[in-house]
């Protein structure tokens, strides 16, 4: 090996359920090059040091949004982010913020997936056309109403990074309201008044204050925050276009 | 029978954990104050329906040292209020086009504090050339 081996510092919250009444700190030295990502440490530890640490990873490339966790107090991808940049000082790992720890790393996010469903995260399709027809066509136009937040990798860093969430979790939160959002604004999808009572919840968009942190730790740049407060002004407009124009029952 | 224990962390203290919700927090806080001074200004209508008397009283009262105080102290908080303002708005609106190109967040927040700049410049050559 070309250069000299360097160790860093990992501290990892950890919970084990059948022997842990609450978290606690375990302290691991890690050797490393600059080329390991927060994962990549995790998994030396794993093979290496103590087997017993749990922790979610899959693709390693930040697109499957499996490795979120908390670095250093910040949500983060732990593949994306690397050892180097915390040396020589250290840095903390722990399980994603706002959810229940379920074991170490592993963050329960049951809510999160229950919530996905309901908001119908699927093309609704506005006319119904026979395979004769040919497909749904859409300008680059309309496709760039929704691309932005057709990025999302459901990582749950927005809900890390949303103090609403985590004082109360009945809020539908960022990264599901931008989902919603990225249905509704597509030029093929007719499901927009299904979707729109979500919307108009007070768990809806009206439980976001505008912290904006969410957009500002989206590894794909979806802009969660942009996607809730635009619904904000949908959904004001909703309430009073019923007296105008009142609801198909 | 389920070995599952979920552990919730407290949310005490939340919004000392990350500079990002101090900043958010000051944002919000500035709201109150702003809120404050529009009482004084309603003070100031009172006591001008009130009559003369009334009116000079309450000017008496702005020029005091401790009002003066105050209302520096109301500014910088009314200027970081304006900032925060504008550096929120991109996450508000529709993104924009122009010439077929997205308008950047960044060139949104200068665009408003330019404006509200110009606005407030307006504002003072009036004044300035109102003045009794």
């Amino acid at each position: 090996m070309a250069e000299a081996e360097k160790i860093i510092e990992i501290e990892v919250l950890r919970y084990r359920p059948e022997q842990d009444a609450a978290p606690v700190a375990q302290r691991y030295r890690v050797p490393f090059t600059d080329d390991m990502s927060v994962l990549q440490g995790l998994q030396y530890i794993k093979d290496h040091i103590d087997g017993t640490l749990s922790f979610r990873w899959s693709c390693r490339m930040a697109i499957c949004g499996s490795c979120g966790m908390m670095i250093d107090g910040k949500p983060r991808l732990s593949c994306k982010t690397f050892l180097r940049e915390f040396h020589p000082a250290g840095l903390r790992v722990e399980a994603l913020a706002h959810f229940p720890i379920e074991r170490d790393l592993v963050a329960g996010v049951d809510d999160f997936i229950v919530k996905l469903e309901s908001i119908k995260p699927y093309l609704i399709p506005k006319e119904s056309r026979s395979l004769e027809q040919g497909e749904y066509l859409q300008t680059p136009h309309e496709l760039e109403q929704y691309e932005q937040f057709s990025s999302c990798i459901n990582c749950m860093l927005c809900y890390a990074a949303c103090p609403q969430y985590g004082l109360d979790s009945k809020f539908t939160g960022p990264g599901v309201l931008a989902l919603l959002h990225r249905y509704n604004v597509d030029s093929r999808d007719g499901g927009r008044e299904q979707r729109m009572q979500l919307v108009n919840a007070e768990e809806g968009v009206w439980s976001c204050t505008a912290v904006g942190y969410c957009s500002e730790v989206c590894p794909k740049a979806v802009d969660p925050a942009n996607a809730v407060n635009l619904n904000k002004v949908n959904s004001a407009k909703d309430y009073f276009l019923r007296f105008v124009r009142p609801r198909k029952p | 029978m389920s070995a599952r224990r979920p552990y919730m962390r407290p949310m005490r203290g939340w919004w000392r954990r990350d500079p990002f919700f101090v900043r958010y927090m000051i944002r919000e806080a500035t709201a109150l104050i702003v809120a404050a001074y529009a009482l004084v200004l309603l003070a100031g209508v009172l006591c001008l329906a009130q009559g003369e008397a009334a009116w000079n009283g309450w000017l008496t009262q702005l020029r005091s040292p401790v009002s003066i105080v105050l209302h520096v102290l109301m500014l910088a908080v009314m200027i970081y209020h304006t900032y925060s303002w504008f550096e929120i708005m991109p996450k508000t609106m529709p993104a924009l086009f122009v010439g077929g190109k997205r308008v950047t967040a960044t060139t949104i927040t200068m665009s408003g504090l330019a404006a509200a700049v110009a606005a407030a410049a307006a504002l003072l050559a009036l004044a300035w050339m109102l003045r009794p």
